[in-house]
C-alpha cells in the first residue's frame, strides 16, 4: 500500500474522531456552565480553549471569552483548523482522495455529513440548541465508525483507520480529563464536594461514561475512580488503556518500525499495570500533560515508520 | 484537391433503402425490436455509467458535481477488411513517428536529407535539447499513441491528428464495450465482435518490456497522475486498477542516487517504469518548470541515466505538432521505404506565400488553426463563420501568418445515433490506441466520438460530443 493512502486514511479517521471530541469538549463546558456558580464565562469556557490548544489563536480574533464566541470559534469557524467544521471538512477531503479504497457507504456517510455541516450557520446552531448540535456531531461520527466497522475489509486500510481513531481518541480523553485541573483550584482537598460531584459528573456525561461509572463502581463520584475509569480501565472504550490496547497489536500487524512499537508498548504497559495512585502520585495534570506529549511523539513515529509524506 | 465538403458518407445507409454490409445484421435486428427498446437501454446505460462512476471532473466543481460523457447505444461497426487497412495504417504511422523522434534527437538524417525543414524542428519549443543523444530502452518513445482518424468515403480514411504525449480516452473504449455487452448480449451472440478488454494487459506487458535492462526480471510499474482534481483522473484510477499497479502522485515518489522510489508502508520500493499522465513540463521541477508541484525532483536525471523508464518518453511533442503533421507521409517513405496507407489532410502553411494567397481567397471554405493550438480553440471553421468573423480572422492571420495552417473542411462520415428525435445520422471520428513495446500493435477498435448536435462537426466532449462503442467484426 502506498504511504499516502495510509496517511490519508489515518488522518481521515483522526479528523472525524476529533470533530466528535471537539463536540464533547464543548459539551462538557456547556454542562459545567449551567451548574450553580458556573456563571463566570471565562472560568467555564476558557478551559475548552486551553485544553484543545486553541486559546492563542482565539485571542487574535476575540477580546473576551464568552459562550457564544467560543462556540462560534470552536464549532464553526472555517479559519480555525481545529473547529468542528474544519475537521469534518478535512476528514471528507481525505476520504475523497481515497474514495476507491473505501466502501461506497463510508464515503457517502462522510460526504453527507459535510454537505449538512456546510449549511450550519451560528444562528441555525442557536435555533437547533447547542446540545442538539453536539449530539448530531457525535452521532455522525459514530455512524461513520459504524459503517467502517460494518463494511470495510479488515486489511491494512482498516488498520490505519483504526490507528487514527485510537491515537486521536487517547489524546482527546487525556485533554478532557485535564479540564478538571483548569476549572478547579489545584488544591483538591479544599474543593466543595457537591460542586465536585457535579463537575466530575458533567465530565463523565460528556464522555458517555456516566452509566459506565455507575455500573463499574456502584458508588458516588470519586475523583480517584474517575481517573481509574478514564485512564486505566480497559473495558471503557474511551479510556487511555483501551486505546493503547488496540494501538499495540495494530502496529504489530502492520510491522511498524521497532522504535514505534517500543513507544506504544511502553505506554501500554504503564496503562495496563499502573494503579490509580501511580497515576496521581506526581499530580494528575502532570501525568496527562506527559501523556499528551508522548502520544504526539508516537504519532510522529508512526509517520516516520510508514513513510508518510514529509512536510517540507 | 481534398475531399468534398458536401454530402457526408453514412456508414450504415448506402442509400435510403440499402444498408452497408457491416450493418445488415444490425438493421435486421433493430427492425425486430420493440420501438422503445433503445430509449430503455439508453436510460439503463446512463444508470450503469453513473453507478460505475465513469465521470470526468469539472474544474472548479462544487461537492460531487461530476459529469457523464453522453454514451450512444448504437454501435459503430467496422468490417474486418476496413479494420485491416486502418490498423496497418495507424501502426505504420506510429512506427515512422518513433523513428523520427529517435532521429531528431540523434543524427537528424531526415533534416540533412531535407525531407523535413530543419528550422521547423530545431526552432520548435517542443524540441527538447535535454533529450539529444539519449535512447530510451528499446528505442521506444511513443509507447501509447492515439491517432485521430476521420472517414469521408467508402475507403477514404484520413488522419486528422497524432496524439503522442498523454493521449486519453481509452477507458471509454473499455467501459463502452462493457456496458454494450450488458445491454445487448443477444447482439454479441449474432455478431462476432473482436474483443478489446485485453488492452490493459497489453499495455502492462509493453511497459514491463521497456523496463531498464538491468531491471527486467520483475520490474515495478506505476501510473503517475496529477491527482484527483485532474479531469482524466477516473481514467488514471481505472487503468491502474486494471493493470494492478499503484496509482501514484508526485509526492509518493522520490529520487535518491538517481534511483526512483515510491513510499510504501513497507518502506521505499524501487520504481522501474512510470506510465506518466503528466506533461513533460511538470515532470521534474529541477529539470523543467521549477514551479511544478506535481513532479518529482531529480526524475529527469534518473531517466537520462537509464535508471527508470518513462512512458511516453520526454520530448515526443516534437512529432505531434501541427506543423510537423504535414510531413508524416514523408517520414513513412524516408524511414520505412513504404507508401503511407492512410492519407493526411492536405495542409496549407500560411508562412508560404503561394499557400497564403490561396487560403486568403478561400477562407469561407477552409478550416484555419493556430500551429500550436489545441482543443478547438482559436479556430476558424469557414463554412460556419459569418462574414465579420472571417474578416476579423483575416486580420489575425495577416498579423502573424507563420502561426497558422489551413485545411479543407472535411465531411466527416455519419453513423446512426440515438437522439431525442429518434435515430438520426451524426458525424463521428475514431481514435485507435496504438501500443509499442517489442512491436507495434493496436487493439481492434478505439474510441468513437460522435457530435450529438445535428450538423455539428465538433466531437469534443466539452462541446456536446458523446461516445460510441466501436465494433470490429472478426468475420
Amino acid at each position: 500500500m502506498l504511504s499516502r493512502t495510509a496517511e490519508n486514511l489515518y488522518w481521515m479517521a483522526r479528523m472525524m474522531e476529533r470533530s466528535e471530541n471537539m463536540a464533547r469538549i464543548l459539551d462538557v463546558s456547556h454542562r459545567m456552565s449551567q451548574l450553580p456558580g458556573g456563571q463566570d464565562a471565562s472560568r467555564e469556557w476558557l478551559p475548552a480553549l486551553v485544553i484543545s490548544g486553541q486559546h492563542e489563536d482565539y485571542e487574535t480574533k476575540y477580546a473576551d471569552v464568552s459562550a457564544g464566541h467560543v462556540i462560534a470559534y470552536m464549532a464553526l469557524d472555517p479559519d480555525n483548523p481545529s473547529s468542528i467544521r474544519s475537521t469534518v471538512r478535512a476528514a471528507r477531503e481525505n476520504a475523497r482522495a481515497e474514495r476507491n479504497m473505501l466502501p461506497t457507504e463510508v464515503f457517502e456517510s462522510i460526504n453527507s455529513t459535510w454537505l449538512e455541516m456546510q449549511d450550519i450557520q451560528y444562528s441555525r446552531l442557536v435555533e437547533l440548541g447547542y446540545r442538539e448540535f453536539f449530539e448530531w456531531v457525535k452521532e455522525r461520527s459514530q455512524l461513520f465508525a459504524g459503517v467502517i466497522g460494518g463494511s470495510m475489509l479488515t486489511t491494512d486500510a482498516y488498520f490505519f483507520t483504526r490507528l487514527g481513531v485510537m491515537v486521536e481518541r487517547a489524546d482527546n480523553t487525556a485533554r478532557l480529563l485535564d479540564v478538571k485541573y483548569h476549572v478547579l483550584v489545584p488544591d483538591e482537598d479544599k474543593a466543595d464536594e457537591a460542586v465536585d460531584y457535579y463537575q466530575w459528573g458533567a465530565l463523565l456525561r460528556a464522555l458517555s461514561a456516566f452509566k459506565a461509572y455507575r455500573m463499574i463502581y456502584r458508588d458516588s463520584i470519586k475523583p480517584r475512580q474517575v481517573v481509574d475509569l478514564l485512564v486505566l480501565r480497559r473495558e471503557f472504550p474511551r479510556a487511555l488503556h483501551a486505546c493503547y490496547a488496540e494501538i499495540v497489536p495494530i502496529l504489530e500487524t502492520l510491522s511498524a518500525e521497532p522504535e514505534c512499537q517500543r513507544m506504544a508498548g511502553q505506554m501500554y504497559s504503564r496503562l495496563r499495570y499502573d494503579r490509580p495512585q501511580d497515576v496521581t502520585r506526581r499530580g494528575l495534570h502532570r501525568f496527562l500533560t506527559d501523556f499528551v506529549t508522548r502520544n504526539g511523539q508516537l504519532s510522529n513515529e508512526i509517520a516516520r515508520s510508514f513513510l508518510f509524506v514529509p512536510a517540507d | 484537391m481534398g475531399p468534398k465538403a458536401s454530402a457526408a458518407f453514412d456508414e450504415m445507409q448506402k442509400t435510403a433503402t440499402k444498408v452497408r454490409a457491416p450493418y445488415q445484421t444490425y438493421a435486421k435486428w433493430l427492425k425486430k425490436m420493440p420501438d422503445d427498446l433503445l430509449s430503455r437501454r439508453h436510460a439503463q446505460a446512463d444508470m450503469l455509467f453513473r453507478r460505475i462512476g465513469i465521470t470526468f471532473a469539472v474544474y472548479g466543481e462544487a461537492a460531487g458535481s461530476e459529469r457523464l460523457i453522453p454514451f450512444d447505444v448504437i454501435p459503430r461497426i467496422l468490417s474486418r477488411d476496413e479494420w485491416k487497412v486502418l490498423s496497418k495504417g495507424v501502426c505504420q504511422r506510429i512506427e515512422a513517428l518513433n523513428r523520427f523522434i529517435h532521429d531528431v534527437y540523434h543524427d537528424q538524417e531526415i533534416l540533412k536529407a531535407g525531407k523535413v525543414p530543419a528550422d521547423l524542428v530545431l526552432q520548435n519549443d517542443l524540441f527538447r535539447e535535454e533529450m539529444k543523444g539519449f535512447t530510451p530502452p528499446g528505442g521506444v518513445y511513443v509507447h501509447i499513441g492515439g491517432i485521430d482518424v476521420v472517414r469521408t468515403g467508402e475507403s477514404e480514411f484520413h488522419v486528422l491528428e497524432d496524439n503522442l504525449r498523454t493521449p486519453s480516452g481509452v477507458s471509454y473504449m473499455l467501459e463502452d464495450r462493457d456496458v454494450m455487452m450488458r445491454l445487448f448480449p443477444d447482439l454479441f451472440d449474432t455478431y462476432s465482435v473482436a474483443p478489446v478488454n485485453h488492452y490493459p494487459q497489453e499495455l502492462l506487458k509493453n511497459l514491463r518490456y521497456v523496463a531498464p535492462p538491468a531491471r527486467d526480471e520483475d520490474p515495478t510499474v506505476v501510473l503517475l497522475t496529477p491527482g484527483q482534481f485532474n479531469s482524466a483522473y477516473f481514467e488514471h484510477a481505472f487503468l491502474a486498477d486494471e493493470m494492478g499497479v499503484e496509482l501514484v502522485q508526485g509526492q509518493d515518489l522520490f529520487v535518491e542516487d538517481d534511483t526512483v522510489y515510491m513510499r510504501t508502508i513497507k518502506g521505499p520500493r524501487r520504481v522501474d517504469v512510470i506510465y506518466r499522465r503528466i506533461d513533460d513540463d511538470f515532470l521534474d521541477p529541477k529539470a523543467f518548470r521549477p514551479d511544478s508541484m506535481l513532479g518529482v525532483p531529480g526524475l529527469f536525471a534518473a531517466y537520462r541515466k537509464g535508471r527508470v523508464t518513462l512512458a511516453n518518453a520526454i520530448g515526443t511533442g516534437i512529432a505531434d505538432d501541427k506543423a510537423i503533421y504535414h510531413h508524416v507521409p514523408d517520414m513513412i517513405r524516408f524511414y520505412l521505404g513504404q507508401e503511407p496507407i492512410l492519407a493526411s489532410v492536405p495542409t496549407w502553411f500560411l508562412k508560404r506565400e503561394s499557400d497564403r494567397k490561396y487560403v486568403l481567397d478561400h477562407l469561407a471554405d477552409l478550416v484555419v488553426k493556430e500551429v500550436h493550438g489545441s482543443g478547438g480553440y482559436g479556430m476558424l471553421v469557414g463554412p460556419k463563420a459569418s462574414t465579420q468573423e472571417i474578416s476579423a480572422y483575416r486580420e489575425r492571420i495577416m498579423a502573424d501568418p507563420g502561426n497558422f495552417i489551413a485545411q479543407p473542411t472535411l465531411a466527416l462520415s455519419t453513423c446512426p445515433t440515438f437522439v431525442d428525435q429518434g435515430i438520426a445520422p451524426r458525424h463521428v471520428d475514431l481514435r485507435p490506441f496504438v501500443l509499442t513495446g517489442e512491436k507495434t500493435t493496436v487493439v481492434p477498435g478505439g474510441l468513437t466520438r460522435v457530435a450529438l448536435r445535428e450538423g455539428s462537426l465538433v466531437v469534443n466532449s466539452s462541446q456536446g460530443g458523446g461516445t460510441k462503442d466501436t465494433w470490429v467484426l472478426e468475420r
